[in-house]
Formats: structure tokens, sequence, C-alpha cells
């Protein structure tokens, strides 16, 4: 028998000043089971979900629950309707316990007024056994792991009564062993009857927990396909709307001379406490070594520190066998250091300035974009308008702002400035966080490219995907140290238990 | 199932456009400059004027009257070439004497401007005005032996560099410690304000020699040898002084440094973003200081021109009333921090200020009223300039209603914008 539709949207249009978002986008979802929603960042997957958590109000369409038309003002609404969201970005209160975070807004009280913090407990404990969802009512938020704190999420809607359950891009925080566990979650809560919805631009996910899968790409619905049948291939090119290579494709590394060498670093983070300990590594020409590890193990200190964005404690960083003394960011850019940052946003780009005054941020003051003090603007815009003919960049010219770029296109202008300058060691840190798969996949054929060119390659991710797809070889790491180092075909799993600290070289100290 | 890539394929998403929030104040100016264009420093003038119309309109004068009078009194009259000579000599007075005013406005408007460009807020042109103008008072008095041309520029030059100084220190101190600039300029204004209280008391070390009795709280006159040259009007009448074409040349060297020097790149990158900045290779330190010292030079400046240029002595009272470099935070916001937008807004005040004290008539207005009414409208403008977000909501508005109606070619424009 077809399992009944809780939900669907029907014609949902939704314009923004200049772009439609939306455009006539028809989903429904059935009782009980796992609908992922697949797009590319700004297909459209977030609008779509805000429309039904009741944040926007759509242009044209309707939201039809259980047959019945209903309109959302706000998210309240949604919410007293049985829809649930767990967004990327959590919403806890990170100095209140789990139990204070789930019962917010719906306390149980007492004389009115206070909190019945026992009540509230008892009640967490209640929920959290009846789904299955171990978690500590009493523990403070801010002290439990990320994959906890999605949990509590999970829990907070639940306790509201939510019977259908939207899921924003939930493994993007996560390491493997935690999305394997919420794997289990889902499964459980589906088993019990709760619809989910399942936000991701991630294929073999999709392909792991989803039951159908609807294919967004800007702001048009492509398709919905039963997972049976659906290939990673046959879904990339419905999200792309062309052929994709996946898989990087890679000849086997031609090294050379080391052309990077840390030794003995150790770095203190913002608030001086160590971040790196006595990490050492080495990288060759033609060479790319990924560094696995959680977010927050030392990894950004460290690309500081070899760019010399950062002062270490003690250690040194040699370029092409030369030390560098005191690196500071102007002299490691000088000994051949290119940098890809790991927030373009931040770091890699002035948003205000345009891609011509942007791809000259290194070389500014030196001939030919200046001489003696004076600039140059035009040859700042000549130099621009090759570089954005060979890498590809689109959505504005030399003169076009860096903010008004795609992600995208603002990660090409970064790799294209670094790469022009021709530098021995590349550093490149999460280079394609947040890009769409057609942009990876341009990226990481172009790192293999600079790798088949004799470069050095640091690469730093959060991504494991991307770590053992690109590696020549991996080090993993855990609490400012190096745990671990793999030849390029290590599974998964054996990383990803190294980057919780599961098999340690040695104790760290506490 | 394939979609053609049509011209309007956008490379920009909404969820990226809202992504990250401009976060120094110069980033945040460049996303409402480039939201309102020149639209919104118009909309908080006529809004100011308007509101300051309302303030006349209370005290039961007519405000139309009251604005017809300022513009007259500033001068404006002249350049429609009246007929009348009587009515063309006040005229054309009045209009030197409001660009009289606007010669030191351009200067610090500059200074707030270009320390804004590179991040910072610099409240102490102030204080940077009065220690120029008080070095350029000590040049002019002493060194009577030297030419003309010579006497003049080592005040200028003495002027300049004594507001660098005084900035510089500000710089420094937010370079090494991080103390922040807004507090260490206000603190410097009060030191300036200080040092020429004692200065010029009675008995104070430039308090004047033979020429003015020692009673009195006031510097000696300077040379004559120290004197700008006045080219309209009388010198002994404060004629307009060719320290009016420096500040126009100011206003071309401001534009030429932010957009053609490797100086003016870093004090832009280090503006919008002093991360990027860093990363770039660029020293944020070197650039805090040395961003400072260049806006106080321009402060000082304006100090330096007023002393050689027309005043000539100074005294205590004068120091208490010093208003000029405060008044160059109104310029520099509603100017938007440009090269033109300072030129004209120095202009708009400096119509205001001599308009305001010399064409209003006891009759049109409140007298009581008279003088303030251009610090009304000074801190209506930074009021406004201040509430940009709402300015822009409501300029926003009025958009949408518009495009709630759109016609065809529109939607073609924005499908392709």
């Amino acid at each position: 028998m077809e399992p009944s539709t809780v939900l669907e949207l029907r014609g949902i249009t939704k314009r923004f000043p200049g772009v439609v978002a939306n455009d006539h986008v028809d989903f429904d979802l059935r009782s009980g089971e796992v609908h992922a929603l697949l797009g590319e960042n700004g297909a459209g997957k977030s609008t779509l979900m805000n429309i039904l958590y009741g944040l926007y109000k759509p242009d044209e369409g309707e939201v039809v629950l259980k047959g019945k038309p209903v309109v959302f003002g706000s998210a309240k609404d949604a919410i007293d309707r049985g829809i649930g969201m767990v967004h990327q970005h959590f919403m806890l209160i990170p100095v209140m316990t789990v139990a204070e975070n789930i019962v917010l807004e719906v306390e149980p009280r007492k004389a009115g007024v206070l909190l019945d913090y026992d009540q509230a407990v008892e009640r967490v404990r209640e929920i959290s056994t009846r789904y299955g969802l171990a978690v500590n009512p009493t523990a403070k938020v801010e002290n439990i792991s990320v994959g906890q704190q999605q949990r509590v999420e999970i829990l907070k809607a639940l306790y509201r009564g939510a019977e259908i359950l939207i899921l924003d891009e939930p493994t993007a925080v996560l390491t493997p062993q935690e999305a394997g566990e919420l794997f289990a979650i889902i499964k459980s809560l589906q088993e019990g009857g709760t619809s989910i919805i399942f936000i991701s631009h991630k294929l073999n996910e999709v392909l792991e927990i989803a039951d159908r899968i609807t294919v967004l790409r800007r702001g048009k619905m492509i398709d919905t396909v039963p997972r049976e049948g659906a290939t990673e291939e046959g879904l990339a090119k419905m999200m792309v709307g062309r052929e994709v290579l996946l898989r990087v494709e890679k000849p086997p590394p031609q090294t050379g001379g080391v052309l990077l060498e840390v030794r003995d670093l150790n770095v203190d983070d913002d608030r001086g406490l160590p971040a790196v300990r006595d990490v050492s590594l080495s990288v060759r020409a033609g060479e790319i070594v990924g560094i696995a590890g959680v977010e927050g193990n030392g990894q950004s200190e460290l690309i500081e520190a070899i760019t010399g964005l950062r002062s270490a404690s003690s250690g040194e960083v040699a370029v092409a066998g030369q030390v560098v003394p005191h690196p500071t960011a102007r002299r490691m850019l000088d000994v051949g250091v290119g940098h890809i940052p790991e927030d373009r946003q931040r770091r890699g780009l002035v948003l205000e300035f345009s891609i011509a005054e942007n791809i000259a941020l290194h070389d500014y003051n030196k001939p030919p974009a200046s001489r003696f003090g004076w600039l140059f603007p035009r040859r700042l815009i000549q130099r621009a308008r090759s570089l954005i003919r060979e890498f590809d960049v689109r959505g504005g010219g030399p003169q076009t702002a860096g903010g008004a770029l795609s992600g995208g296109n603002q990660q090409k202008v970064v790799a294209a400035r670094e790469v022009s300058r021709d530098p021995k060691v590349l550093v490149a840190a999460q280079p394609t966080r947040g890009l769409d798969v057609g942009a990876i996949e341009y990226l990481h054929r172009r790192l293999v490219e600079e790798r088949d060119e004799g470069r050095a390659i640091l690469l730093i991710s959060l991504e494991l995907d991307e770590i053992l797809s690109l590696s020549d070889r991996i080090l993993v790491m855990y609490e400012g140290r190096i745990v671990g180092e793999h030849s390029g075909d290590v599974t998964e799993e054996e990383i990803g238990l190294e980057m919780l600290g599961g098999r340690r070289k040695e104790p760290s100290p506490a | 199932m394939s979609e053609p890539l049509g011209p309007q394929r956008r490379e920009t998403q909404p969820e990226e456009i809202a992504g990250a929030p401009p976060t120094t104040a110069a980033s945040r100016f460049a996303a409402w400059q480039k939201a309102g264009g020149i639209i919104v420093p118009i909309l908080t003038a006529v809004l100011a004027f308007l509101i300051g119309g309302l303030i006349v309109l209370a005290t039961g004068h007519n405000p139309f009257q009251a604005y017809w009078d300022i513009i007259n009194g500033a001068g404006l009259n002249w350049l429609a070439h009246p007929t009348n000579t009587d009515v063309a000599n006040t005229a054309a007075y009045n209009f030197s004497q409001t660009l009289l005013q606007t010669t030191p406005l351009i200067l610090t408007g500059l200074a707030v401007a270009f320390a804004f460009r590179c991040g910072m807020f610099n409240i102490g042109g102030n204080g940077q005005y009065l220690v120029g103008l008080y070095c350029a008072n000590w040049v002019g008095v002493s060194f009577v032996n030297l030419t003309r041309p010579a006497h003049v520029l080592l005040g200028i030059a003495a002027a300049a560099a004594a507001g660098a100084i005084w900035a510089g220190i500000a710089g420094f101190l937010k370079a090494t410690t991080g103390a922040h600039e807004v507090i260490t300029t206000i603190m410097l204004n009060w030191v300036a304000y200080w040092i020429g209280n004692y200065i010029f008391q009675q008995g104070g070390p430039l308090q004047g020699p033979a020429n003015k009795p020692l009673s009195i709280p006031i510097s000696g006159d300077i040379a004559h040898s120290a004197r700008i040259p006045v080219f309209w009007g009388d010198a002994d009448l404060q004629g307009l002084h060719i320290g009016f074409f420096f500040a126009i040349g100011c206003l071309v060297l401001f534009w030429l440094i932010l957009n053609r020097t490797t100086l003016g790149y870093e004090v832009k990158a280090v503006g919008y973003n002093p991360e990027a900045a860093a990363y770039g290779g660029i020293k944020v330190r070197v650039n805090y200081v040395r961003a400072m010292a260049i806006s106080g030079a321009f402060a000082g400046l304006a100090g330096g021109l007023d002393m050689l240029g027309y005043l000539y002595h100074f005294g205590t009272t004068d120091v208490q009333a010093a208003q000029i470099g405060f008044l160059g935070i109104a310029v520099a916001l509603l100017g938007r921090n440009t090269a033109l937008g300072v030129g004209l807004a120095a202009f708009l005040f400096g119509g205001l200020l001599y308009g305001t004290t010399h064409g209003l008539q006891s009759g049109t207005i409140d007298p009581s009223l008279a003088g303030h009414l251009t610090e009304m409208i000074q801190g209506l403008v930074v009021l406004f300039v201040g509430a940009d977000v709402l300015i822009l909501a409501v300029w926003n508005s009025r958009r949408r209603i518009k495009r709630r109606r759109p016609a065809p070619a529109q939607q073609a424009a924005e499908a392709a914008s």
C-alpha cells in the first residue's frame, strides 16, 4: 500500500531582488519516509525549507499539510503544526543544561512562574529513551560534543511534537563516526513514524539514507527519484546540469626535493594556549600532503604559522631548504609560499575591492603593478583580464567587486592570484568549503595540475573525502599533534578513529 | 532535463549575498555607498534642513524666510550677479567669507575621511586643528627674518607636522596597545584644549609680547612676512587668502593618494578588511599610525591656514570656542568620505556657518536660535548618517513599492543586472 502523503508543496515560487530562488517547485513528503533535498549551494534548498518553516512567505504556490492548505506566519505556526527544523548552525544556549535547552519556551512550571527543573529533566529523560537518543539532561551544552548538541536539537524538535523533521545539512559539522550515529538515529525515528526532510549537497550520504531524492537546480525542481536505481553520477548530472567528473583523476606523483619543511613547531592560539605541539612535517615537490582532523585541533594555527600570519613560540619553517628567520606574511610570500586561506571572505579577499585589486593583493607594491609607490590601475586590470580568462571566473569582469561573485568564483580569484605568482609551496586550506560540485571539480583538477607542475602542496581540509581523493600522503592532526601518517590509500574508518584521538602515538598532556 | 544557460544565469545567489555581513566600519560604509549612491547624502541633508525648518516654524517664524536669509547671508546671491552695487559688494564679501570658512572645513573633513578609509574614526580633528594653529602662531611670531614665502611655508609645514604628530599618537597607541582611537583622540582634544588655555593665558609662553597688554590672554600677532597673501578682499578685513586653493589641492591630493598610490591601496585594504590586508603582506599596524598621521596633517594644516590666512592671533576664549574640527566629522560623513563629497559638504557647512551668524535678522528668527541652527543641522546630519540603515530601509521600501508594478523594461533590466 502506498504510504499517505503528509505534506505537499505545490508550485512554490519565491523571488528575491534580481533572482528567482524558487521557481514553481513541487515537493511532497510521505508518512515515515526520509526524503532528501539535493542541490548545489544557492539552488534554493534553504529558501524552500524556510518557506515550509514559516520564515519566508511564498510569492506563489501553497503548502498543504495533511490534505489541508496552511499558511504559516512564523516559525511558531510551523512548530505548532508539528514541523521541526534542525538548522546547520545550532540554536542552543551554551551555558544552559541540555534539559533547559530542550524545554525552553514550553517549560514545565511550578507556582506559575518558576521552572520546574526536576520535571524538565524527567521529561527529557523520558523522551530521550522513547526515541533512543541518549543525552545527559543535566550536562551543560557547552561541555558536550557537536554530535551530542545535534541530538539535543533533534530532541528539542521532538519535544515540541514534531512529526515532520527538517535536517539542514546535518552532517556538515560531524566526523564520519558521528555521521554514522546520526544515520542510525534517523532510521529509528523513521521506524517510529517521523517523516524527515534531509537537506544535503553530498551525494553519497543522500544515497545512503534517503528513500526518495528531489533535486533542485537554480531554483527549479529537476526531478524526484527513488533511491533504488539512483547513482552518484546521475544525481550529480541533475544537480549541475552536465556530466561531472566525481573522482579526481590523478597520475602517480613524480616527487622531487623537499620544498617545505616544518621542524618542531609549537604555536599558541589567540588565548595563549598551545594549539600546535611539536609538529614536524615535510612536503616534496610534486606531492600533495593532506592534513586530516576535526575542526579546532590546531590546523588553523599551523597554517598561520607556516604562512607567517602567526608567530610560532618555537620551531622553524624552511622553504626550499632555507630556514626563514622570523617569518612574516610578506617574507613568506617573497620566498614562494602561496596560500589559499580557509575563509575566503574574511581573509582571502577584500570583498569591496575589485577583482583586479584583489588579484594584486600580494604584488601591488612591485612593478609592473606600481613603481615608486605610484599605482597603475590599468595594468592591474589587464593582468586580471587574462587571469579571469585562464581560471574561468564567471559573473564579472576585472572591475567587478569581489563580494559580488559567487563563492566558487571568489575561490577561483583567490586560486588565480596564488597560482599566478608561481609559488614553490602552495598551502590550500579548505579550498572547496561551501562550493558546489562544478567548482569543486575545477579546483581539485587545478590542484593536481599544480602538483604536477612541481609545486609542493599542503592541503588542509575538514572533508575527509577531499583529503582521501587528493592526497598522496595523509597526516592526521589531533589536539595539536600529528598522530598518524598514511599513504594515500588508507580507509576512511582508520583515519576517522585517529581524528578522534582513538589511536594516539603518545598521551597528550592535559 | 538539460536547461539552457541563458543570459539570465546569475552566479550570485541570495544566500551568498546575505552570507557575509561586512564587519569593519569602512566596509559597512562601502556597502552603504553601493546601496544608496548619491541619493542618501542628499536625502540626509534635505531631511536635516526640513527638521531645522520645522524648529524655526515652532518658534513662530517663517522657515522659508529664514533659509532665504541664510542663503543671502552666505553670499550665494553674489553668484546671481546682483545689479545693485551695494548688494553686490555685500554679497561678494559674504561669499568670500563663506569660502574662508569652507577652507578649513575641507581639510578637517578630509582628516576624518582619510582615517575613515583606513577603518578608523578620528574624532580628534579639533585637537589636531588647534595644535596646528598654535605651531603656526609660534612660527609666525618668531623667525621674523625669513622671506615671506619661506616664512609662510615654514608655518604651514609646522602646522601640518604638529597635527600629524598629534593624531599619530592615537595611531601609535592603537597599533601598539590596541587603545581605541575614538577614546584617545577625544582625550588628545582635551590635552590640546588645555595646552591652548595655558600658552595664551596671562604670562603664558605664547601670550602676546609688546604689541598686546599682558592683561589680555591672547597671543601676539604673526609677522607680516608669515601672512598668506589675500587674493579677494582686504587683508585687514578678513579677505580670502590663497590657502583656499591649497585646500582644493588637498582634495585632489586625497583622491590621488587613495586611487593612484600603493599607500592608498594599503589604507583601503586595511580599512575594508584588516585580516585580508595582513594576509596580503600589508603591515596593518604601520598603516594605522601612518593613516592617522596623514589624517592629522590635514587637520593641522587647517589650523595653520586659518592662523596664517586671516586670524593672525589667537586667545584662550578662541580656544574654547573652536568647533571647526568637530564640524569636519559632519562634513566627512555627509560627503561620504570621498574627495568630491567632502568638498561639497564643506561648502554647504561653510555657507551655513557664515550665513546663520551673519544673515539672519532678529525678525525672521528667534535671536537665541540663530547661531545654533548650524549646530542643529550638523547634529541632525550626524544623526541621520548614523541612522544610515534606517534611511536605506526607507529608500528601499520606496523601491519595493515601485517594483510591485514593474514595467516590462524594468523587469528586463533587473533580470540583466
